[in-house]
């Protein structure tokens, strides 16, 4: 299968590789996909309480390349939108931005998801109620 | 200078070897009569270019010429094979056993005769995908007439006991069918010392062309018959009517050949060169063989690289053409039947790369490969998840996933 040059270059030159502490208040973690799915994606974030905004993000993701991209890509955009800009990040974005194939939009799904479960994760931390999350789109 | 990409996926084919094409080119050219023609030269000509491709092919084998029926590969052979036995001697029985390891030629061609009455056996393999000679024993009926299990495993190259199979089926009056797809050519195959009596091969996993292949069906000790499954013009004895591909089957002629002439030597120098490979490969951590190291195709190993997923990997070696049992270009995501059946689990079995190496394949090519899959999995495993967690020593089977 032919990967597009975005996706390539996002798995060649992954931006935001890495991990931020987990134990810090300011900081959301989201850990989504199974070993046995062939996909695991582990998105963090660090938020500034103030201003309510995503001022890093780091991946690290265990996957084809649709989903190392899928999961970089998410974290160029997380860095500087405040958390319910981040919220509105929808799968199909993803999908449009690295012209996925209809068989990678799970790896779509899932960064959406991550997203969404740092966000949460970061929530709880706070003292937030936890957001009600559609269901998962598979 | 080294040209990139490198082919070692030579279990899904391999390239033709040069002398093959020589010998074929007059076939494609001034020699294009009908093998089948028997009136003129030019229908001679063709025919003799066949009976002499027969003859190199028989002595590959060990078997009569006359024993050779011409296919359009191995999976028309296995087709052949299964679905002819069963009609043939339907009158005999109706059971057939085969394992769960087996290509989807054999697998699928079982599927069909279960929908068509017949009932199937699906061995299982242990660890070292080997299967149990105690459990085929136990599975044998008096309905059993075919008993069906590969020579040596494409993804993994595991070779079965063929011998003590065949003699299994034979004590209760089975015939034995091997899938000889990736042996034939690579190791001695030798129908009679081995029992065979039904073996479909293939010309393009031996330097050979695509699109010819064979069943070998024994005619003596006993006479076995398969109802042909192409109806026609009566051509391989009436078991396979269709015009004789005379160029393909020339090229595979040759590729006998060449094979048997130089099989010892290919075998030492490619298990040399697999061994080296493998043995570098396995210094990274968390890295392991799948299938019986002991018993299997000198050629070939399968690999995985825990914690780093196949496809990714894939790209990430993208100097190198080899293939992964993970599957998530499918539709299902689900990794590959033949290591699950092997008991891996999924994860690992997503992380496993085939390499297949092949006459061609050299010192150079090996030394850059093992450069660059060590690379790939240790950039790929700094940006792994799973490969933190098991450094910060978590247990991964102790965290509760979000499946998707």
């Amino acid at each position: 299968m032919a990967y597009s040059d975005k996706v390539i270059d996002h798995y060649s030159n992954p931006r935001n590789v890495g991990t931020l502490d987990k134990s810090k208040k300011t900081v959301g973690t989201g850990l989504v996909g199974a070993p046995e799915c062939g996909d695991v994606m582990r998105l963090q974030i660090e938020v500034d309480e103030a201003t309510n905004t995503i001022t890093d993000a780091k991946f690290k993701t265990f996957g084809c390349g649709s989903a190392i991209a899928s999961s970089s890509l998410a974290t160029e955009w997380l860095k500087g939108k405040t958390v319910d800009e981040a919220l509105a990040i929808d799968n199909m974005e993803i999908v449009e931005e690295l012209a996925l194939p209809p068989v990678k939009i799970h790896c779509s799904v899932l960064a959406e998801d991550a997203i969404k479960m740092a966000i949460n994760d970061y929530r709880v931390k706070n003292g937030l109620p936890a957001l009600e999350l559609e269901k998962s789109h598979h | 200078m080294l040209k990139l990409p490198i082919y070692l996926d030579n279990n899904a084919t391999t390239p033709l070897d040069p002398r093959v094409l020589e010998a074929m080119m007059p076939y494609l050219t001034d020699v294009f009569g009908n093998a089948a023609s028997r009136n003129h030269p030019f229908g001679w000509a063709a025919e003799e270019g066949v009976d002499y491709a027969r003859t190199q092919i028989s002595q590959l084998i060990n078997c009569d010429p006359k024993e050779i029926i011409f296919t359009s590969g191995a999976t028309e052979g296995d087709n052949l094979g299964i679905k002819g036995v069963f009609e043939m001697y339907s009158q005999r029985g109706n059971h057939i056993i085969t394992a769960t390891t087996e290509h989807k030629a054999v697998l699928d061609t079982c599927k069909h005769i279960e929908k068509l009455g017949g009932k199937v056996t699906y061995l299982p393999v242990d660890d070292q995908g080997l299967i149990s000679l105690a459990e085929l024993e136990a599975a044998m009926t008096p309905q059993t007439i075919l008993v069906t299990i590969m020579y040596g495993n494409n993804e993994t190259g595991t070779i079965q006991p063929i011998r003590e199979i065949a003699a299994i089926a034979h004590k209760h009056g089975a015939l034995f069918m091997t899938d000889g797809t990736q042996a034939a050519g690579k190791i001695p195959v030798d129908v009679q010392a081995d029992g065979i009596d039904l073996m479909a091969f293939t010309a393009h996993k031996m330097y050979g062309p695509k699109g010819v292949g064979a069943l070998y069906v024994r005619r003596k000790n006993p006479r076995v018959k398969v109802t042909a499954q192409m109806d026609g013009g009566g051509h391989e004895r009436g078991m396979r009517s269709g015009t004789l591909n005379v160029p393909g089957i020339v090229g595979f002629g040759k590729a006998c050949e060449l094979a048997r002439l130089e099989m010892a030597a290919d075998t030492e120098r490619l298990s040399k060169l697999r061994d080296h490979l493998e043995t570098e490969l396995l210094t990274l951590e968390e890295s392991y063989v799948n299938g019986s190291r002991a018993h299997r195709l000198p050629h070939v190993t399968n690999i995985s690289f825990k914690y780093v997923e196949g496809e990714g990997l894939m790209m990430g070696v993208k100097d190198l053409a080899v293939s992964s049992g993970s599957a998530c270009t499918s539709a299902s995501l689900e990794p590959s039947y033949v290591l699950k059946a092997l008991g891996l689990s999924d994860d690992l079995a997503h992380s496993s790369l085939r390499f297949g190496l092949s006459r061609f394949t050299t010192d150079e090519q090996i030394e850059y490969a093992i450069g660059h899959v060590k690379e790939a999995v240790t950039k790929l495993r700094e940006m792994s998840p799973l490969w933190e967690m098991h450094k910060e020593g978590v247990d991964l089977s102790t965290i509760e996933w979000a499946e998707h």
